[in-house]
């Protein structure tokens, strides 16, 4: 079936099989940060936006993409690469294979959150699981970056 | 793993449930209930070219159509007005964020889970199921209806006043819940749903109309009327064990989240 999309900004017309998931139809397009943690659409590893919100590819079809915007991390490298560097700063990651999905839903909730607060990060960010880390670091690194962003008068501006 | 043959995107609902009438075809909600599963479906019919992903508020209800994902009747301002925010309580511990984006609550509801927050939740409230050949149907009857090849078009949830409240148990944040329970007071009656006992919600009977009047009560007879409801609700409610929590447990959450739930609706506050 034919799929007409745009994939991080670029319009494209690809082939998709009725049941092909959102998650193999983009890593067969060359995303390979969209990448599936577990089976049960728990780990939010496979987090990319459609039309702006944050899903779980594991969970839609290709297909339903149709007409939409798919944007995944290679889509938003300078975004990630800023924010990177304030998660390093508190050495927060271990392994970093949770890194993407929770990186995608980070950028998704500064669009969404305005002002968070300490609370409301945790439970926006409670769909994406870490094995190796209790998300401490990860959430002092969050705070800097948003008061960095609110210095540079930029911070949870509604996009 | 799901296997699709093939894809169709309904034109109208005619056509849907035209569709929906083979056994092995199958309606998609938000899917992450269904791709779970080992199906073979013949024909998945999508009905997201539909506009039923909206919620519309009347002056009587609100209209919210099958496609709606359960983050938007989170985030919804006039849902959560009308609740008191139990609507975004009884939604925010499912999985996540971006769960909730993809999950609807056309598949909610139809599906009739036992360990549903969502079912307990309308169930509190005076809501309906439109379905397209059934057309509209009280949610309780609907939550213990057979499950047939109908389609659920909207859940209506009619603005009759009302205080509520919604209060799950979890052993971690974002699991399933161990059991649910909301509670309303409408028309001066309270009312208590239990759910997740692990079996399907289930609006618990006065018979005895321990709760009749339950608005109009002075707070040391509201406080006693809860506590005695409580002890009802404990004995008269079934429950049963499963891999999440044993049967006594339940019955004992039963006892307190009921009390907590009507001390809340009744405006005592939710301690105790
Ligand atoms: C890992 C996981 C954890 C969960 N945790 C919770 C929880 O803690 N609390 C909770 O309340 N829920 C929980 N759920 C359930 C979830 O919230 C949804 O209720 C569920 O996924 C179904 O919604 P869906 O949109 O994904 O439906 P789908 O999976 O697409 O469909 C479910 C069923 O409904 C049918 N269907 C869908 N829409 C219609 C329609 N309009 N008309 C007729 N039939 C229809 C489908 O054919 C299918 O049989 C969980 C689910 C998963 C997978
Ligand atoms: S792969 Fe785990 S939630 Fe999608
Ligand atoms: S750092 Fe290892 S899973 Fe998060």
């Amino acid at each position: 079936m034919k799929v007409d999309f745009w994939l991080n900004g670029v319009r494209r017309s690809e082939e998709a099989q009725p049941d092909t998931l959102l998650l193999d139809f983009l890593r067969s397009r060359g995303c390979y940060s969209v990448k599936r943690g577990c089976e049960t659409a728990n780990c939010g590893l496979c987090t990319v936006l459609l039309d702006g919100k944050p899903v779980l590819s594991c969970s839609v079809l290709a297909v339903r993409a149709d007409g939409k915007k798919v944007v995944t991390l290679e889509g938003l490298q300078k975004e990630a690469e800023e924010f990177g560097a304030f998660l390093a700063d508190e050495g927060a990651e271990q392994c970093g294979f949770c890194n993407p999905g929770f990186v995608m839903n980070v950028l998704a909730m500064m669009k969404e959150l305005e002002d968070p607060t300490e609370e409301e990060i945790q439970e926006y960010l409670a769909g994406n699981l870490c094995r190796c880390s209790g998300f401490a670091g990860q959430t002092r690194g969050i705070l800097n970056y948003l008061r960095y962003k609110k210095s540079q008068g930029k911070g949870a501006s509604k996009a | 793993m799901l296997k699709i043959r093939n894809y169709v995107k309904a034109a109208d609902l005619a056509e849907a449930y035209e569709l929906n009438q083979k056994k092995t075809a199958c309606v998609l909600g938000g899917m992450v209930w269904l791709k779970m599963g080992n199906r073979s479906v013949s024909t998945a019919i999508d009905l997201s070219g539909l506009g039923l992903d909206t919620i519309r508020e009347t002056e009587e209800e609100f209209v919210i159509g099958c496609m709606t994902p359960l983050r938007a009747l989170e985030t919804d301002e006039g849902l959560n007005a009308f609740t008191g925010g139990a609507m975004r309580e009884s939604l925010r511990h499912i999985v996540g964020v971006q769960f909730r984006n993809c999950a609807t609550v056309g598949g909610s509801i139809f599906g009739r889970y036992g360990f549903s927050d969502v079912l307990t939740m309308f169930l509190t409230l005076d809501s309906y199921v439109e379905m397209y050949r059934g057309g509209r149907i009280p949610m309780e009857e609907f939550a213990s209806m057979k499950r047939d090849r109908d389609i659920l078009v909207n859940v209506i949830v009619r603005k009759r006043p009302l205080v509520c409240a919604y209060f799950s148990q979890r052993n971690t944040a974002t699991d399933f819940p161990v059991l649910t329970c909301g509670a309303s007071l409408m028309d001066g009656n309270a009312r208590v749903v239990i759910g997740a006992r692990p079996s399907r919600a289930m609006a618990v009977q006065d018979p005895g109309g321990i709760l009749t009047g339950f608005g109009e009560m002075t707070g040391e007879q509201k406080e006693k009327a809860a506590e005695a409801f409580a002890e009802y609700a404990f004995s008269a409610v079934a429950v049963n064990g499963n891999m999440r929590a044993s049967g006594e447990y339940r019955a004992l959450l039963v006892k307190v989240l009921t009390k907590r739930a009507l001390r809340a609706v009744g405006g005592m506050g939710n301690e105790g």
